[in-house]
């Protein structure tokens, strides 16, 4: 399993030169699996230039894993050229909502005001898809979908072939009313996913002075996020969903204190970046 | 290792943070957490009690009407929010762990995660005078 990370910016496309080493661009994951069949995750601003490199070698079917229906992981998907190819059969996984379909809330985002054409024109064939319960597999790649802290419908995703694991939790405050470090781990959100990951990318959003500010929007702050991995046990941890008003040299700063917390004896532990490419071999 | 769901995670997180005593069980009727508050009413900490299957909690705490008439376990609201998927109050008395009996009245509110997917249930209570507690109500 091969990933690579085509945005890793949070809440809203953030480009421009002081974001020029990490990418201004929401979140989007490319995986591709043994078999090269292609699972993307999130469809955030990132998947635009994932459609653009897919030109001409798309497969005929393109799995689409979203965590929720927030705007920044949704946004790029009118301009995924797969969605404008009759031939493409693509298929979109979400968590289910108490109120409304997948379909529903996915074309609420392809209608006017917001978007000019609707869902029911795009050519390509696409179904809709609530992400199961249990495990399901697609091709060779074992996923399970779990439920996770953030304000609506909202999972992280496990992906797994051949022993090897990925987990992908963009959006995540775990650390929301209980202390990670002493709390037992059955009882922190997203911690069946993420245990014992080869590979975590996880929300790393806030400064540890800028999360009291922000209790309970649903993101974490770097100690959260660290601590959230030791527990979890996983072997590496990829800082993800940069807030918007982070520039380059501050998310460097804060990876400083995220390896102070880390353990700087540990390797493991990075910034995601647009261009990312990680091997799961 | 499995972890609890969400929404259990969340109702404790609630439970820590209520004065109200509060007893949050699992799809299965396990207890699986009571706060503070609840531990003060039952005469137990949670850490001393720890997990407990719903045939046990129902029957130790010795529940009864306000007229000394025991009360099944079926007929507990927090056991029929269980089995009947639906919110239930009711004024009952139960006997404490350190043996005072207490009037308390109970509101159980079942959980459910998808529309059809029940995941636990969450139970509130107060503690009760005796004049308060003449009969029981229901939902």
């Amino acid at each position: 399993m091969k990933a690579k990370v085509w945005g890793c910016r949070g809440s809203l496309a953030a480009p421009g030169p002081e974001t020029v080493r990490y990418g201004g661009n929401t979140s989007c994951v490319e995986v591709r699996t043994v078999d090269d069949q292609l699972i993307v995750i999130d469809a955030g601003t990132g998947i635009r230039g994932l459609g653009l490199a897919l030109d001409g070698n798309r497969p005929k079917r393109i799995d689409l894993l979203l965590t929720h229906l927030h705007l920044d992981h949704i946004e790029g998907l009118g301009f995924f050229g797969p969605v404008w190819d009759k031939e493409c059969e693509l298929h979109i996984w979400g968590p289910a909502s108490p109120g409304h379909s997948l379909r529903d809330r996915v074309a609420a985002y392809f209608s006017p005001p917001l978007f000019p054409i609707h869902l029911d024109q795009i050519p390509a064939r696409v179904a809709f898809h609530d992400v199961p319960e249990d495990e399901w597999e697609l091709g060779a790649v074992r996923l399970k979908a779990q439920p996770v802290n953030h304000p609506g419908p909202t999972v992280g995703y496990r992906l797994e072939e051949n022993g090897k694991v990925l987990t992908y939790i963009s959006d995540h405050e775990p650390a929301l009313g209980v202390d990670l470090a002493t709390v037992p781990p059955d009882w922190i959100s997203g911690y069946a996913i993420a245990e014992r990951a080869d590979v975590l990318f996880h929300d790393a959003q806030y400064t540890e002075e800028e999360y009291p500010g922000r209790v309970g929007w649903g993101h974490s702050s770097i100690a959260h996020t660290v601590t959230f991995a030791l527990v979890a046990k996983v072997r590496r941890l990829l800082m993800f969903h940069h807030d918007p008003l982070h520039s380059d040299a501050q998310l460097e700063a804060m990876l400083v204190r995220a390896r102070e917390l880390w353990g700087q004896e540990r390797n493991g532990l990075a910034l995601s970046y647009e261009g990312m490419e990680i091997e799961l071999t | 290792m499995p972890q609890k769901d969400l929404v259990l995670i969340l109702a404790r997180d609630l439970a820590d943070k209520l004065a109200s005593a509060a007893f949050v069980v699992d799809r299965d009727g396990t207890l699986v957490y009571f706060n503070e508050r609840c531990g003060e009413i039952l005469g137990r900490t949670f850490a001393e009690v720890g997990e407990m299957k719903m045939d046990d909690w129902s029957t130790r705490f010795s529940p009864t009407t306000f007229e000394d008439e025991p009360i099944p376990p079926e007929d507990l609201a927090l056991v029929r929010a269980i089995n009947e998927h639906v919110p239930v109050h009711e004024k009952i008395r139960i006997r404490s762990a350190d043996g005072a009996s207490r009037g308390i009245a109970v509101t159980a509110l079942p959980f459910f995660a998808r529309r059809d997917e029940f995941v636990g249930a969450m139970a509130v209570f107060w503690e009760h005078g005796e004049d308060e507690g003449k009969g029981r109500a229901s939902p």
